[in-house]
Formats: structure tokens, C-alpha cells, sequence
């Protein structure tokens, strides 16, 4: 066994195991502000991912440094996601949760296509021409590039926490998911508030989509796995556990680099939906349970 | 409202009426123009390689018929295409074959892209004996099946990183070590084309008795292969084989370039479709790339002249060097000329058997083929990424340039 022979290998794959979770957490983010405020779950999440990523990736092919393409990717998909509401989601979002699962997968359908169309079906990729820096005698090796990525994901996720706790937009945004038609009473413009909710998540995996621009490869159709890495970190953290979300990212990103070394890198997704089942069977055994303690 | 959404609806359907009764005219000698069929993905996944495909098909189209077209029997005919588009669809592009071939009455058949949609066309056209002269479906399955209306004017997918291999047991030797010394990692993608790829060098490491050290599999979902190279810093082999198509070769070169895996020899497939030459800020130089075609090859034939011909001709149209996907395409509308003249008739069944006597000289290589249709007198090349330019280093008898190995360690880049 590969990581019984050489032990730095065991905190190699830790650290990049964090490094590619902190993308995934910041995608699951958005996608637990949408489901706890709208009750929708929006399968078009990896889609608008990649699309951030797409935008970043022409922001590099137009000659300028990639990381400027962070906030083009944010505000682009910003306007994007409020289309998207004002265009579709409002007439799905009281509606039962399978017509806007519906609604979305059709949504991302329809963004690979373009992005199919406008960007082609070739593989790109960003260069940030970050270095390398190698710790312990060059036994780890960390891309600056994914240390760069890392940090951008927890300081995004923190400055949305604080949004959220601080703003009047955030705190209309929180009372709506708690009580939409208390908030509605109160004077809240639910409305609103649903469309800059659903905005402000497509920002959000716009700018996890520029990360994997820069860090990873791109192409029109990787974009499920990041909707399902999201799905799996939402129902393992609950809906509206931000430091659950963050931690469980972090530790899916762990488990997967692990699964690679010890069963093989082809099974990375299959171990993704694995654990959802395991995760899903364990909490309604536990759930039940509690039923019967009730009784 | 009612009576102009009426009116609408039946211009729009006498307009349908009259394309398909304008289609189903087409047969497949029209006048003097030949009709060859081709479904192609263009749009859809394999969009841009399906475009390729296209255009290889009709610049041949185009330089056959301007150069005075087929000559049957005295008689001269043109070549025509008929496409549809697949979209990137396997079950799409069977039922579009079948259509191409029941209601639009072709006869001849162009493949289309990729190895699993050309499996998936392949019993149509057996099924109603049109012969296919397909160039761009690689697996092997396509040759195991006993067809006998197919033809590949490419190399099977086994043959495309042999000669990487054979290279760097040449190198060990030329070391002074013994290739049995060589050690190989590998990461293939777990699709038919890559583990084809796969059986192939299998064969080659195994007749050098060559030590193989990492044998990861790529999921499909690639874009991530951190563990594998984090592996292969630490176990040091010799080699580094990576199949993947283009996912696999930009994933590859981006990663070894950030995280500086230093490997002596590193062989991938795609790289020129994913062109890791200019993509990747020239961390891309040094790698060794399999292709079926490359421009520099002294090959050529009197149609299209020689390969840099070739590229000239279809740069001035298209406006880009042409990958081997085009090259291809337009051998096999080279093919299909030569068999019909040899053939002397337009008969399918007289023509089939023409295709599969085939013995010429193209600007794309020599074709001939065995009973199972392959083109088994072309060798694969070899080039490797030498400061940003693709050079041809295997087979020695064309190469343009030498070997760089090994790959310099990326503190001294």
C-alpha cells in the first residue's frame, strides 16, 4: 500500500483533499442558501459552476490575469442568476419540489448546450502562472495556485456569513427562510428577496467555477459531478449549517483524495454517491429511532 | 388569431412535404453526381472534432471534382455528401444511418466521429450491405465483429502508444540499463478507446518484461488527476503513459506543470487536439504525443500533393492547421474515388470488393487492407512537443527531428 510506504503521502493527500473541498463547500454553499430559502434544489448548480468557469477562462483568452476574471465571473453570473428567476424560477417556486427539479435540469441542459456552442467541446483551462513551494525536503508539493483557491473560498464564505448576518438584504433573506409568509406579513418583499437569493447562488458557484478554471480542467459537460458533490455536502451538513457545509466540503474533498490512493481515482464519484446512500441509510435509522423513544 | 396560426401551419407543412419529396429523389447516382452518405456530430460533445470530420469530407470533395471528378467506364462523375447531424448521439446516428440509407437511397457510406458512434452505425450499414469507408473510429471492437462493409483508412486504437514504448526501451538501452529496468506508470480513462489504447501497450510492456508501477484508472468525470501525479512523484518511474483524450492530456500537462512531477519520458494521446504545444504556457514541451497523421510525413499522392500541401490547402480555407481528424477524413473520399474507378461500375457489391483490394499511396499513407477491414499498412507516428512546435520524432524513417530525452527536471526549465 502506496501510503504505508511512503507516509507524506497521507498529509499530501490531505492537504489537496482541503484544497479541492473548499471549491466544493463554496458550490454546496449556494446551493443550501436556495434550498433552505426557496425549498428548491437546483440541479443547474455544477452548470453555473462551469460557466463561471467559461467566463474566467475568456477574461484569460482576452490577455488579462485570470484572478481579474473572479469577479467578472461573479457579477456575470449574478445577472445571470436573476434572469434565470425573473425568466423561470418564479413560476416553479411555490410549486411542488419535482416541478423545480424539473425546471432546473431542463435549465442545465440548456447551459451546456451554449456553452457548448459559444466555447466549443475542447478542454480548457486558465493559467494563473502561480508557482509551486515544496515543504519537508520536497516531499509536498502544493500548486500555489490551489492554496490561492483555498483561501478565496474561505474568505468568500465568510464575507457571505457576514452578509448575511449584517446586511438587510441578508437578514430578509434569513427570515424568509424561516417563515416566508411571517416575512411576507412583516413587510419583507419575498420576491425580491427569492430572486437575489437565487442570484446571489449563481454568483457564488460563479466564482467557485473561476477557481476550477484556474486550478483544474473545463469542459461543457463536467458540471454534474459539482451538483452532486454540492447535494451530498448539503445532506450531510442539514440545510442552513454554514460551518457544517464548510466542514463537510473540506472532508468529502478529504475522503475523495483518499478513495483515489486507496481504491482507485475512477471510483472518486461512484464513493461521492456511496456515502450519500450510507450517510441517508444511517440518519433515518437514527431518525427512527428517535421515533421510538417518542412513543 | 385561430385561422392565421391555421394558415401558418399548413404553409410550414406543405414546405416539410416538399423537402422530404425533394429528398427522397436523391438516390444514390443522381445524374452524374455520386451521393456518399455521412451522419456527423455537429453539434453536441464531440462538436468540434465532428467539424473536423466535415471539413476533411469536403475539401476532398472539393479537390476530386476539380480535379475531373471519378471516371467510370469513360463516364465522369462528381462526388456529393449527403450529411446529417448526430449530435453527438450514438442511437441518433444508427437511426440517421438508417434513414441516409432506406428513405434517401444511398449507397455509399463516410463514417462518422468517434469510435462509439462508429460502433454503433456499423451493424446498420452491415445490416443492409453498404459499404462504409469510416475514419474515425478506432476501437478495436469495430474489427472484431467479422464486418465485411467496413473500412478503416486510420490505426486501431491498440496501436497508438506502442512505439512510445518500444522508444523508451531503446532509451534504457542507449543508458546502458536493460529495458527490463524501465519503470512504467500508467493512468487510463476507462472508456472503450483508452483501454484499447491500453491493450496495446500492455503488449509492448510486457515483450520488454518492463516493471509497472502505477496502473490508475481515470473516471470519466475527468478533470482532476492529482492523486495519480502525487504517485508518481513518489514512486519515480521511467515512464508516464496517459490516455484520457483530450480531458486526459490537458488535465495531465496542467497538473504536472503545477505540481513539477519530473518524469524521464511522458507519452499521452489527444495532444494535439487538446494543443498542449500553445494551451499550457509551455508546459506541454517535451511531451511525446501519438498521432495518425502529421503534416511533415513525406507522404503524398496526386490529388492533394504532400501533407504540408495539404495543411496549405486547408489552412487557406478553414483558417487552421488541420488536425489529423481532417487528414483522415479526406483519405477515405480518396479511397472511395480510387474503388469506384477500380471498380469500373457503380454496383455496391462490385464496388465493396474494390474497397477491400485497395493498395495506394495517400498524402495521408499507404492504404491497404486486411479481411477485417483495417488499414494495417500505416504505422502510427510519434512527435513530440519540442519548444511549442509539434516535431515528429517516430518512425525514425520520417522524423523530422530528435528525440529529446530525458524530459529536463522542471528545476532546470
Amino acid at each position: 500500500m502506496i501510503l504505508l510506504q511512503a507516509p507524506f503521502l497521507n498529509l499530501q493527500a490531505l492537504l489537496d483533499g482541503i484544497m479541492v473541498g473548499a471549491i466544493f463547500a463554496l458550490a454546496a454553499y449556494g446551493m443550501a442558501l436556495v434550498w433552505g430559502v426557496m425549498n428548491i434544489i437546483n440541479v443547474a448548480q455544477g452548470e453555473f459552476v462551469i460557466l463561471g468557469g467559461y467566463i474566467t477562462f475568456a477574461v484569460f483568452k482576452a490577455g488579462i490575469h485570470p484572478v481579474l476574471g473572479m469577479p467578472v465571473s461573479f457579477f456575470v453570473l449574478f445577472i445571470l442568476g436573476y434572469l434565470i428567476y425573473r425568466l423561470i424560477i418564479f413560476r416553479v417556486v411555490d410549486k411542488d419540489m419535482f416541478i423545480s427539479i424539473l425546471a432546473t435540469f431542463g435549465i442545465s441542459i440548456m447551459i451546456q448546450q451554449i456553452m457548448n456552442m459559444i466555447f466549443g467541446s475542447q478542454v480548457e483551462t486558465a493559467l494563473s502562472g502561480f508557482g509551486t513551494v515544496f515543504l519537508f525536503n520536497g516531499n509536498i508539493t502544493i500548486a500555489l495556485i490551489k492554496l490561492f483557491s483555498f483561501v478565496v473560498c474561505i474568505i468568500g464564505a465568510l464575507s457571505i456569513i457576514y452578509f448575511m448576518k449584517v446586511s438587510k438584504m441578508g437578514r430578509a433573506i434569513r427570515a424568509t427562510a424561516q417563515n416566508a409568509r411571517a416575512a411576507r406579513i412583516l413587510g419583507v418583499d419575498t420576491e425580491k428577496v427569492y430572486a437575489y437569493t437565487y442570484a446571489l447562488n449563481a454568483a457564488i458557484c460563479g466564482l467557485a467555477g473561476s477557481l476550477v478554471a484556474m486550478t483544474y480542467t473545463l469542459h461543457p459537460y463536467i458540471g454534474l459531478p459539482y451538483t452532486v458533490r454540492s447535494f451530498m455536502i448539503v445532506i450531510v451538513a442539514g440545510i442552513g449549517n454554514i460551518p457544517g457545509v464548510l466542514a463537510s466540503g473540506l472532508g468529502l474533498g478529504a475522503v475523495e483524495e483518499f478513495s483515489s490512493y486507496l481504491i482507485g481515482t475512477e471510483f472518486r464519484i461512484g464513493i461521492v454517491f456511496l456515502l450519500l446512500v450510507v450517510i441517508l441509510v444511517y440518519r433515518s435509522k437514527r431518525l427512527a429511532k428517535k421515533r421510538e423513544y417518542l412513543k | 388569431m385561430k385561422k392565421i396560426n391555421k394558415l401558418f401551419l399548413s404553409i410550414i407543412s406543405s414546405f416539410l412535404l416538399l423537402i422530404a419529396s425533394s429528398v427522397s429523389s436523391f438516390a444514390k447516382v443522381d445524374g452524374d453526381t455520386i451521393v456518399l452518405g455521412a451522419a456527423v456530430s455537429l453539434t453536441g460533445k464531440y462538436a468540434t472534432n465532428g467539424e473536423h470530420t466535415q471539413r476533411g469530407y469536403d475539401l476532398a470533395v472539393k479537390v476530386i471534382n476539380e480535379k475531373g471528378g471519378i471516371t467510370i467506364n469513360g463516364k465522369k462523375y462528381k462526388f456529393a455528401v449527403k450529411y446529417y447531424d448526430d449530435e453527438s448521439d450514438s442511437n441518433k446516428a444508427a437511426t440517421l444511418a438508417q434513414r441516409l440509407i432506406e428513405q434517401d437511397g444511398v449507397q455509399y457510406m463516410l463514417g462518422p466521429y468517434g469510435s462509439g458512434i462508429t460502433i454503433a452505425v456499423a451493424p446498420v450499414t452491415e445490416k443492409f450491405q453498404i459499404p462504409m469507408i469510416e475514419a474515425n473510429g478506432a476501437s478495436r471492437a469495430l474489427f472484431t465483429k467479422g464486418y465485411k462493409y467496413l473500412f478503416a483508412v486510420l490505426n486501431s486504437a491498440d496501436q497508438y502508444l506502442n512505439s512510445a514504448v518500444d522508444l523508451m526501451a531503446e532509451q534504457a538501452v542507449a543508458e546502458g540499463r536493460k529495458a527490463s529496468d524501465v519503470k512504467v506508470a500508467m493512468a487510463f480513462e476507462q472508456d472503450a478507446f483508452s483501454l484499447d489504447v491500453k491493450l496495446g501497450v500492455m503488449d509492448r510492456v510486457q515483450a520488454h518484461n518492463m516493471k509497472v508501477v502505477i496502473d490508475d484508472a481515470l473516471p470519466k468525470e475527468l478533470n482532476d488527476m492529482t492523486a495519480t501525479l502525487q504517485k508518481v512523484k513518489a514512486l519515480k518511474p521511467d515512464l508516464l503513459i496517459v490516455s484520457g483524450h483530450s480531458k486526459g492530456a490537458m488535465t495531465g500537462v496542467k497538473q504536472i506543470t503545477d505540481l513539477k512531477v519530473d518524469v524521464p519520458l511522458t507519452a499521452m494521446t489527444h495532444c494535439d487536439a487538446a494543443a498542449i504545444n500553445k494551451n499550457l504556457g509551455g508546459g506541454g514541451d517535451y511531451v511525446l504525443c501519438a498521432a495518425q497523421w502529421h503534416k511533415s510525413l513525406a507522404y503524398s499522392d496526386d490529388h492533394f500533393g504532400s501533407g504540408k500541401d495539404y495543411a496549405k490547402l486547408f489552412e487557406s480555407i478553414y483558417g487552421y492547421d488541420p488536425p489529423y481528424q481532417a487528414a483522415e477524413s479526406s483519405a477515405a473520399l480518396l479511397v472511395w474515388k480510387d474503388a469506384f474507378e477500380r471498380a469500373g461500375t457503380t454496383d455496391k457489391e462490385k464496388v465493396r470488393d474494390a474497397i477491400s483490394a485497395t493498395d495506394m499511396m495517400t498524402f495521408y499513407g499507404p492504404v491497404k487492407f486486411n479481411p477485417q477491414g483495417q488499414n494495417t499498412s500505416k504505422p502510427m507516428v510519434l512527435f513530440q512537443v519540442q519548444d511549442g512546435k509539434n516535431n515528429v520524432v517516430a518512425p525514425t524513417k520520417w522524423a523530422e527531428a530528435k528525440l529529446i530525452y530525458p524530459t529536463p527536471k522542471w528545476s532546470e526549465r
